[in-house]
């Protein structure tokens, strides 16, 4: 896995509704005794506008790491991420200055995977979706506030009149989740992250979470960027998917492409380990051992090597770069030995 | 209740051979939990039995009262629960030993595997004291041969360099490995029916394979009994003989695997498997929501406790708690209109004309889902924008 390389970012000069660009993003964090947790390793993605970006793989694979670093919580060790690359408007957000961030940040909102936790239990559900126009506008109290942020209340199906007088704790975790969608999409952001938006939630309410979340994009225009551990649910809500191992890029590309013909060794096991296996891998493929490597001390060559029924002397070696799987308009793989 | 004396009693319904016991009878099983909001309602007349060597996959969200029943067999229950019903054992009174604190039987015949498996080992004791500790209290072995049996338990889950893993904290072995030295030490004693509560939901889903399979493994080699308690109808569909379809602490649907995939009956089962995103479909398919939120199990209304939140729901289901009726030599289902019967059909194709159920759900939430082939029930709705109806408050 490894997927150094920059193949599968799209041609600027070809696209020009590239809306966000990372461009060989690492994070590092230092674990003490001059060792380093290696979190993120040279990672690049883009997302146009409109697009829903989905990130999966399993826990400690960055996926997570990588969102944050998007707005700079914290910011990466190194590394690009722009916004408009390509055009006079392109900004890098990693070493902006505190107030220029701050000008910039508005424009990508976040919604994280516990609901419940990540709403300010002593406010009501009114004051903290209107906290984030209250800071932007002299004018918080005005008729024009007031009524977007009814109107956002209302388009994820929560009541205005009771989320004036209701604390978080008054709502289930699905309505909680709702809310923090509208947080988000109040401030008008172009892109959403969503980190594991759904995970904490029940099935039955899952799918009224996911497909709020299709709505919410086509009514406002939104792009998403979706992380998620769960295979299904990430097809479902994207349009590109990017696979992530212990730091890496496996395999980028068109959801459905991805889905039927997955090239990486790492996206067969993954996709024949769900209880309900794709049709499209033999289930045999996820006989593989269940210990990832240490992020302090990943191995050499293809990070995925350790675990890989195909890897040979060569994966050891050699780190594997991103390419273009033959006959696949949109679709690439970081493999010396892909499945094509 | 009529159903289970034709049916469920007869222990033989499935091998053909006549008068096995069941290793676990469960009948009429009732949990209330005493709050200062009122009596909570969590499991509200369960029943089933368990043959020797098979599993049961007890399924539902959070809520419908699967933990709860869990807690019950193994008398983890805090002391402000009453209980009522029976637990039959292998014929002894399971209610019975808990009153007379029967030290070796939980741990022993009866073990249980949970979720959690850092926060079910203790964080300061070494791996190899902790399984130890269950083969001295229990089987009375002397350290030494504790040690040895230990050893060969972690060798047999699948834990490489065993002799190594007997002097780590759990800290120090990642998630799969904790949840392998968990089921380890629930096997230490020989036990004779295993309950695992979601043994893999807080785990990867490469490692949840690992540890589905070595359980199933586990469970044929040694003929244990096995009770699996999922919220996924992917995880039992391959592993259980039969599943139990909870929701609000009740029994929905009961049936062998096969029947129940094969020939759905109730509409939350249904709806269950309709609103999981599938693997194989494309991207951006429209999920068929379940709106609603689940039932306060405190104010409990009268009539089906899915009832608000089903499409197929008749005037009756708001007012008739259903009972259990058999469709079929092996299959229970507690709904008045269910899928597949006329019943059902006529109640969905009422509820379509009329844009709504009479619980007052809009059938609008289903627009621009896809229904299932031969589904008839998929409302002529062209507005996208699927409101939900679960704005209310909780209370």
């Amino acid at each position: 896995m490894a997927g150094r390389g920059t193949v599968h970012l799209r041609d600027l000069s070809v696209y020009d509704d590239v809306l966000l660009r990372v461009e060989h993003l690492v994070q590092e964090f230092p674990v003490g005794r001059g060792k380093v947790v290696h979190a993120v390793s040279d990672v690049s993605l883009d997302v146009r506008a409109g697009e829903t970006l989905g990130i999966v793989g399993e826990s400690g694979c960055g996926k997570s790491t990588t969102a944050r670093a998007l707005v700079q919580l914290p910011p990466p060790t190194s590394g690009r991420v722009l916004l408009d690359p390509g055009t006079d408007r392109e900004v890098d957000l990693v070493g902006l200055s505190g107030r220029a961030l701050r000008a910039v940040r508005p424009r990508l909102q976040m919604i994280f995977q516990d609901p419940i936790s990540s709403l300010n239990p002593r406010r009501t559900v009114r004051d903290i979706v209107g906290e984030g126009p209250a800071i932007w506008s002299k004018s918080a109290s005005g008729p024009h506030q007031q009524a977007r942020i009814d109107e956002l209340l209302v388009a994820v199906g929560i009541d205005p009149e009771v989320a004036a007088v209701r604390m978080p704790h008054e709502f289930s975790g699905g309505q909680c989740q709702r809310i923090s969608i509208a947080r988000a999409v109040v401030m008008d952001p172009e892109i959403l992250i969503c980190d594991e938006p759904v995970s904490a939630l029940d099935v039955s309410v899952q799918a009224q979470i996911l497909n709020l979340l299709e709505d919410m994009k086509a009514r406002y225009g939104l792009t998403l960027v979706f992380i998620s551990h769960d295979l299904s649910v990430v097809r479902n809500v994207s349009d590109r998917v990017a696979v992530m191992y212990l730091g890496k890029l496996c395999e980028v590309g068109n959801a459905d492409a991805i889905y039927e013909r997955p090239a990486h060794p790492y996206t067969r096991v993954l996709l024949a380990s769900a209880p309900e296996p794709a049709p499209t891998v033999d289930p045999s493929d996820a006989a593989i051992g269940d210990e990832i490597p240490s992020p302090i001390d990943p191995p050499s060559g293809c990070r995925f090597r350790t675990r890989c029924p195909r890897a040979t002397e060569l994966c050891a070696a050699e780190e594997p770069v991103m390419q273009a799987v033959p006959g696949d308009d949109d679709h690439f793989v970081a493999c010396h030995f892909p499945s094509v | 209740m009529i159903a289970y004396a034709s049916i469920w009693t007869c222990a033989s319904w499935r091998s053909g051979v006549a008068e096995v016991a069941p290793l676990l009878s469960v009948r009429d099983l009732r949990v209330g939990f005493r709050t200062e909001r009122g009596v909570v309602r969590a499991v509200d007349g369960v029943s089933f039995d368990l043959e020797v060597g098979s599993t049961l996959g007890i399924v539902g969200e959070s809520g419908s009262g699967k933990s709860v029943t869990a807690k019950t067999l193994m008398n983890l229950l805090p002391s402000y629960a009453d209980v009522s019903g029976s637990i039959t054992f292998d014929g002894r009174d399971v209610r019975a030993m808990a009153r007379s604190r029967e030290r070796h039987f939980w741990g022993v015949e009866m073990t249980m595997v949970f979720q959690d498996p850092m926060t079910s080992l203790n964080p300061v004791k070494r791996i190899g004291q902790q399984i130890g500790e269950c083969l001295t209290v229990h089987l009375g072995r002397s350290r030494s041969e504790a040690r040895a049996e230990a050893l060969d338990l972690l060798d047999r889950v699948g834990i490489p360099e065993p002799a190594k893993r007997l002097r780590q904290y759990p800290h120090e072995l990642s998630g799969g490995l904790r949840q392998r030295v968990v089921i380890a030490m629930a096997l230490a004693c020989g036990p004779r029916l295993l309950i695992a509560d979601e043994p893999t939901t807080a785990l990867d889903v490469t490692v949840q394979k690992h540890i589905l399979d070595l359980l199933d493994d586990l469970r044929r080699e040694r003929g244990m009994s096995m009770i699996l308690i999922t919220h996924d109808l992917g995880v039992v569909k391959g592993r259980a003989d039969d599943i139990m379809v909870m929701y609000g602490g009740r029994t929905m649907e009961q049936a062998d695997t096969a029947t129940l995939f094969g020939e759905m009956r109730h509409p939350y089962t249904e709806a269950l498997l309709e609103t999981i995103p599938r693997i194989d479909a494309p991207s951006h398919s429209r999920l068929v929501p379940i709106p609603g939120k689940p039932p306060d199990p405190i104010d409990v209304p009268p009539g089906c406790p899915f009832a608000p939140r089903c499409r197929a729901c008749t005037d009756a289901c708001l007012v008739d708690q259903p009972a259990l009726h058999a469709h079929g030599s092996t299959h229970l289902c507690a709904c008045h209109a269910p899928v597949g019967t006329p019943e059902g059909a006529a109640a969905r194709s009422t509820n379509v004309a009329a844009g709504r159920t009479p619980a007052g759900l809009d059938l609008a939430v289903f627009a621009g889902a896809q229904d299932r082939p031969g589904d008839d029930a998929s409302p002529d709705v062209s507005s996208r924008s699927g409101g939900p109806d679960d704005s209310g408050p909780v209370s």
